[in-house]
């Protein structure tokens, strides 16, 4: 276990590596100089110059890519061309943001989906399952972003149960700790801020989490039924257990693997692909920071901006890999 | 497993519900509540009813907090270093320059500096400081801390000047015509006379160098905060402004607070500000609607008359300091012919570009200057839509038959092109109307920015937004033959205008200026090298309570006056 562990982890260096090869070029074949982007219509040919050699863009590709592997190998992400700060030291507080909302967005789906999709195998043809998968494709196929309109216009607007915008009151913030901010207000043992950091987590969660919760759903459903038909549930069966235990015992068990593996993925998905959901939630995360920075064509922050979210995906996916075996004793590496 | 799932589920459905009770109760019930519960009370003060519980609230906790809401967050904070707009928003409530402009013009006031005098010959500026003023972190403010300052944008070897991690003064390249040991660059030397008396010396005269002292780009900073926070300045700015600088959170928001020994008595009224950033219209006018913010601004010209008949909002408009233009490079074919630009000037339907844009909220240009510019030539007929003398020109240029033609168009929207596609198309049917067949090009933003600079264009599209309120930002940089292959991208040279425009800026005599200003406009507008389409009175909007808000045209206003009232 441990030696599969040490190998999946060496095999992410040249996985990495490879991430910023491709993120360079990309980034490089845009067209348009980040030195006319940042000064805009207004600027003269001189302050354009001016801006670009002090941003070390008049050297040749091959030595600006050679400057940004080293820098990385010894563990600097490079500094920002629009903020001029160091992306290392700037980067956590948009991580934080978007993990707090991805956890919340995934135990949304999760719990969720997960039960409507066992719910649904359970009763098959019922006119749960029915309504359930009826809603699980109307939850695929989803626009995000309106969907996040209309939640915002019918609680925050009309109804003025939840907040529009941000990850808190902005008239009474919390002094950051580790920047998720439930967890900030619960050190600071500051009830009533933790409550409002979660009242500003609900609608970005289910605009979030929908689609995934209708991918878990369908996964679950399909899986259950498959399991649902197996010997050994048949021989439960005979044994006289109940069916509730039946299913959430010993069919679960079982069909929750490839669930698992959709779960990881999907994760992954929204840690890296939020960029709508943040930006009509004004969220301040890892999307929003790429995206701006390919409005500004500032390159170390795209390049390594995308390496910590290869970086988290493929973490992300090992740990699934590792619950596996926890879940599962027969599967060994 | 199963007991697991299920208390997980029953865990989430009465957190929901709990939260969905806490702020299910209107504004009756949170009055009633105790200081323990203020901020989540004031969360939950959401109804249609606007922000007036909001700032019931805000009250009675004895704070005036506002919050601003923007759609993009300042790119630095230290105004010189940048172009950018949303960062000289938010240092004009931290740093303040030597002069002010008025509040809803580009008049020139007093601001760090009380007096100023100018010699005969334009060279020599003096200026009487404020006394007894310091800046956010005690360090006495005077004349001392202005040369440094000044010295630190002129001079990239200066030690605070941090030309190695970046920073570029391009503002004070273009407003002093470059730095030091620049052929053009106009500040010869500054003299400190004593603590309060400061000296500027030119090599020659620059018509505009006392408007240039207003703009927020070059707010002065405390020299001690150089010496400390060195290259971290641009997240560090430490002024002698009615606010300091609290906190900043990228892409979230930025806090500033109530500066107590503000040098203008009972100033600021508010005790804190938040700058939020919002990035999608629709959702900042929803969190207006719902009270979580105060000050909107980026309103959607089409959502204005909704917010001026609701109530509870209150609708703004910038007075108009841009236009819009369809340039025509005039160094190559066809459009090298004036009277094909005059026929194409006149085939543009300004008023519905106005009318279908910007929902009233634009006049057309007939100059390519604000109208309440100084120097504004009034008396230029300008190409009122008129399809027979388009016709009538283009078959005097010898196009009767019509022709082909390339249209740039502008990939981003700015305040003054809201909608570059609907323009574009506009100008396609007014131009089909006459013979014209117009092909419409598309090319990603900064490449359409450069490659228009070198002229590959025919016809393009683009605008100008003014920052210190005199016309030669917008005259020369737009129409100058010095700037053609930079920021003249219509290749307009003419001798004739050219001359009128450095005599305007080698004056200091402002009526004498103006005079020149009005013969250069005339002239422009004979030889029509852009046809000037609209200047767009951008629209924001606030709730009821917001007090004393006036919006300035260069987007900068200080909060100092707003107050919030119940």
């Amino acid at each position: 276990m441990f030696a599969y562990i040490m190998r999946r982890l060496l095999m992410l260096i040249p996985v990495l590596i490879g991430m910023t090869l491709i993120t360079f070029s990309i980034v490089h074949l845009i067209p348009g100089n980040p030195a006319q982007v940042i000064l805009g219509e207004t600027a003269n040919q001189t302050a354009i110059d001016d801006l670009e050699e002090s941003m070390g863009l008049n050297e040749p590709y091959i030595v600006q890519y050679g400057i940004y592997v080293s820098d990385l190998v010894q563990g600097d992400l490079g500094t920002s061309l629009r903020s001029k700060s160091e992306i290392s030291s700037e980067i956590w507080p948009y991580i934080a943001a978007t993990f707090e909302l991805t956890i919340f967005a995934m135990i949304f789906a999760i719990i969720i989906g997960v039960n409507a999709g066992i719910i649904s195998a359970w009763k098959q043809n019922s006119w749960f399952d029915f309504l359930a998968m009826l809603f699980a494709l109307v939850g695929v196929s989803m626009p995000i972003f309106w969907l996040a309109l209309m939640e915002q216009w019918i609680f925050a607007q009309e109804l003025g149960w939840l907040p529009a915008y941000g990850r808190q009151d902005s008239r009474d913030p919390i002094a950051p700790i580790t920047h998720f901010y439930v967890l900030d207000a619960l050190i600071h043992l500051d009830f009533p801020r933790a409550l409002t950091v979660l009242k500003h987590l609900i609608l970005p969660s289910i605009a979030l989490g929908t689609i995934p919760m209708a991918i878990i759903a369908r996964m679950t459903r399909s899986s259950m039924l498959e399991v649902m038909k197996s010997d050994y549930i048949r021989t439960v069966r005979a044994k006289g257990s109940g069916q509730f235990l039946i299913i959430y015992k010993h069919a679960l068990k079982n069909a929750i693997i490839p669930v698992l593996t959709v779960i990881g993925l999907q994760t992954g998905v929204l840690l890296g692909g939020a960029i709508l959901t943040e930006t009509i939630f004004s969220w301040p995360g890892i999307g929003r920071y790429v995206y701006e920075a390919i409005n500004y064509r500032d390159y170390p922050v795209i390049q390594s901006g995308i390496l910590v979210i290869a970086f988290i995906f493929v973490i992300i996916n090992l740990i699934v890999d590792i619950l596996y075996t926890r879940i599962d004793p027969r599967i060994k590496y | 497993m199963k007991l697991k799932f299920s208390f997980l589920l029953t865990f989430m459905l009465a957190l929901i519900l709990v939260l969905a009770a806490c702020s299910g109760d209107g504004g009756a019930n949170s009055e009633a509540d105790d200081g323990e519960n203020e901020s989540e009370a004031e969360e939950t003060d959401t109804g249609s009813d606007g922000g007036t519980d909001d700032e019931a609230e805000a009250e009675a906790s004895g704070e005036q907090v506002l919050v601003f809401a923007r759609g993009g967050d300042s790119e630095s904070l230290d105004p010189s270093s940048t172009t950018d707009g949303e960062s000289s928003r938010v240092t004009k409530q931290v740093l303040e320059g030597l002069l002010e402009f008025d509040k809803e013009s580009f008049d020139l006031l007093p601001g760090l500096a009380h007096d100023w005098e100018v010699s005969d010959d334009g060279l020599n500026y003096t200026f009487y400081l404020e006394e007894g003023v310091t800046f956010h972190d005690g360090t006495p403010f005077n004349a001392e801390a202005v040369k440094t300052n000044f010295e630190r944008w002129a001079d990239p070897e200066h030690e605070f000047a941090f030309t190695d991690d970046g920073y570029v003064y391009s503002m004070y390249g273009t407003m002093f015509g470059g730095f030091k040991g620049d052929e053009n660059h106009v500040i010869k030397e500054i003299n400190v006379v004593n603590d309060h008396e400061i000296v500027f010396v030119l090599k020659q005269p620059l018509g505009y160098f006392l408007q240039n002292m207003g703009m927020s780009y070059f707010g002065i900073n405390s020299p001690a905060a150089f010496e400390e926070y060195g290259a971290k300045i641009n997240e560090n700015p430490v002024g002698t402004g009615p606010f300091k600088f609290v906190s900043w959170s990228k892409d979230d928001s930025i806090v500033l607070e109530k500066f107590e020994d503000y040098r203008k008595d009972g100033l600021p009224k508010l005790d804190r500000v938040v700058f939020e950033v919002i990035p999608d219209n629709a959702a900042r006018l929803i969190a207006l609607r719902s009270g979580e913010i105060d000050i909107m601004d980026g309103l959607n010209p089409d959502d204005a008359a909704g917010v001026e008949s609701e109530d509870g909002l209150v609708l703004h408009t910038r007075a108009e300091n841009n236009f819009g233009y369809v340039g025509f490079n005039t160094q190559k074919e066809p459009l090298d012919n004036k009277q094909l630009r005059q026929a194409i000037n006149y085939a543009i339907d300004k008023q519905a570009i106005a009318d279908a844009l910007y929902a009233g909220y634009a006049v057309p240009a007939k100059n390519p200057l604000p109208p309440s510019y100084m120097g504004y030539n009034d008396e230029v007929e300008g190409y009122e839509y008129n399809l027979d003398k388009a016709k009538e020109l283009l078959a005097e240029a010898g196009y009767e038959d019509g022709l082909e033609i390339e249209l740039w168009t502008m990939p981003v929207a700015r305040p003054y092109m809201p909608d570059p596609e609907t323009v574009s198309q506009i100008v396609q049917n007014n131009l089909a109307e006459i013979g014209i067949e117009v092909t419409i090009v598309r090319e990603e933003w900064a490449p359409y920015l450069e490659k228009t600079m070198q002229g590959e264009q025919q016809m393009y599209m683009l605008g100008w937004s003014g920052t210190n309120g005199d016309p030669d930002y917008f005259l020369s940089s737009l129409l100058h033959g010095n700037n053609v292959g930079s920021s003249n991208r219509s290749f307009y040279e003419n001798d004739e205008v050219d001359e009128l425009l450095d005599k305007a800026k080698l004056s200091v005599d402002q009526d004498e200026r103006a005079q020149y200003y009005q013969e250069a406009q005339a002239l422009i507008s004979e030889d029509s090298p852009m046809a000037t389409l609209v200047h767009s009175r951008p629209v924001m909007a606030t709730t009821d309570a917001v007090k004393n808000y006036v919006p300035h045209p260069s987007t900068s206003e200080s909060l100092a006056e707003v107050e919030i009232e119940n």
